[in-house]
């Protein structure tokens, strides 16, 4: 892009340029998706738990979490758990007596968003469990291993080349389905663009300015997944 | 749960209903043909052609469709006006509306999806078929458009099927900019009424319920044209 000192100045990131607020915010972006990714993982790893060896009453009670999850566009998830995740939490304090309380936003956004990851991991994460031969599982048990020790030295190695591609996808949708959580109002990358734009009227620049960090947050994590892939497959044949 | 404001609604809930489809069906069908030259670029164009469609998917896919269409409807929106003449010409109504910015924004984004899709497809057809081709004595043109292009897209048939639900599911984003789709109509309907959950729940009934029947659409095409292994 042409440097013309106006575009610097309106991206410096000292008060007159917007570039702080626009750090500031992609920085609120990345600390949203990774709280919402690894809630998403703990729900991921209950629910496939669930999913594998749980009674029918939480076999049902999960196929629906599942399902409702990914069949409702995200936007209309995140406005409605919003507001029913608050509303919910404030009538629940005035139930018991409390006053109500201002929900802080970033948690909401963690909140939501990481329940509508956690739908996708588990899917996810069951999968890549079922994909690992039976016999290695008997083969701890019969060692003596107990649940835990099984799970840590023997599930959690072997399920993590089988996830790896579907938690790389799924990280990349948080990353950008984080940009939603602009239309509740919550200061991410996505709304301190638009303010930034709206205040300078510039806006071709700064959208322009947003969707290069943005692209920036997936290049790194191609990066840092690949490296992640190459070390979980070591020791594994190179596909042909 | 009070649901008697259906009643007054219905015709807005209905033209809602309407352009949430049109966005559907203009998106997947122009990002389709669009997809389609992408990915051949990718997979059998010149150096320069396959870099600049692979930039354009990574760039695409890598970044939130709410940014690109905030960028197109604010950014490009802005610009449009400097266009000498645009605005005294009968284009001027169909490029100021929302769903214009909307329609394109969608339908380039989901070619550079759909395009990573068949040109996976593309590489998967198996070589045989087109040596065989070439032995008929095909042309390219025919062999792409008698082999080539049938066999991949029968290949791909079950993952666009997923891009078709996944675009469904991003079209309530046009509300942003002033489309008066159905996810806009239930938002329209929450102001007037100060019903919170009512409308969202109507609104997420008729997505479930399309995204049901295009699972079943390709369902039934995928039966039709059986697949050989």
């Amino acid at each position: 892009m042409q440097t013309n000192p106006s575009i610097v100045e309106l991206l410096s990131p000292y008060p007159p340029g917007w570039g702080g607020a626009l750090l500031s915010g992609a920085l609120s972006t990345i600390l949203i998706s990774l709280g919402a990714y690894f809630l998403g993982i703990v729900i991921g790893l209950a629910g496939s738990a669930g999913k594998l060896k749980g009674g029918r009453a939480i076999l049902v009670i999960l196929d629906f979490y599942t399902t409702a999850m990914r069949a409702v566009p995200e936007l209309i998830l995140i406005i409605g758990l919003y507001y029913a995740g608050t509303d919910g939490i404030n009538r629940l304090l005035s139930a018991l007596g409390f006053p109500p309380v201002e929900i802080n936003g970033f948690l909401a956004a963690v909140a939501v968003l990481g329940i509508v990851q956690g739908a996708y991991m588990t899917e996810v994460l069951r999968g890549a469990i079922l994909a690992i031969p039976v016999g290695q599982i008997e083969a701890a048990s019969a060692f003596g291993m107990g649940p835990w020790l099984r799970f840590r030295r023997i599930v959690l190695p072997a399920l993590m080349p089988n996830a790896l591609p579907g938690l790389t996808n799924l990280w990349m949708s948080v990353t950008k389905d984080s940009a939603l959580i602009a239309v509740v109002g919550y200061q991410e990358l996505a709304l301190a663009t638009r303010l930034a734009a709206g205040n300078t009227k510039h806006y071709f620049l700064f959208f322009f300015a947003a969707a290069v960090i943005y692209l920036m947050i997936t290049l790194f994590s191609n990066v840092v997944f690949g490296s992640l892939e190459a070390y979980f497959r070591r020791g594994q044949p190179k596909a042909a | 749960m009070d649901f008697s404001w259906i009643f007054n609604y219905w015709p807005l809930i209905v033209a809602g209903a309407i352009q949430t489809l049109l966005l559907l069906v203009i998106s997947v069908v122009f990002g389709f043909i669009l997809a389609i030259g992408l990915a051949l670029a990718q997979v059998n164009g010149p150096v320069w052609l396959r870099g600049s469609a692979k930039a354009y998917c990574t760039s695409f896919r890598g970044t939130p469709l709410l940014i690109q269409l905030w960028l197109l409807y604010y950014g490009v929106g802005s610009l449009l006006p400097m266009i000498p003449g645009l605005r005294t010409s009968f284009l001027w109504p169909i490029v100021r509306e929302g769903f214009f910015f909307a329609a394109v924004s969608f339908t380039l984004n989901y070619a550079a999806y759909e395009a990573e899709v068949l040109r996976g497809a593309l590489l998967a057809v198996p070589k045989g078929e087109l040596e065989a081709g070439r032995a008929f004595g095909m042309s390219r043109w025919t062999l792409l458009r008698r082999i080539w292009l049938p066999r991949a897209i029968r290949i791909a048939l079950p993952t666009i099927g997923g891009e078709v639900v996944l675009q469904l599911k991003a079209t309530p984003l046009a509300f942003t900019v002033t489309v008066m789709d159905l996810y806009a109509v239930a938002y329209k309907v929450r102001q007037d009424t100060l019903l919170v959950y009512e409308p969202l729940i109507i609104v997420t009934v008729f997505y479930v319920c399309l995204t049901l029947v295009i699972t079943r659409a390709f369902r039934l095409v995928e039966l039709k044209v059986p697949i050989r292994r």
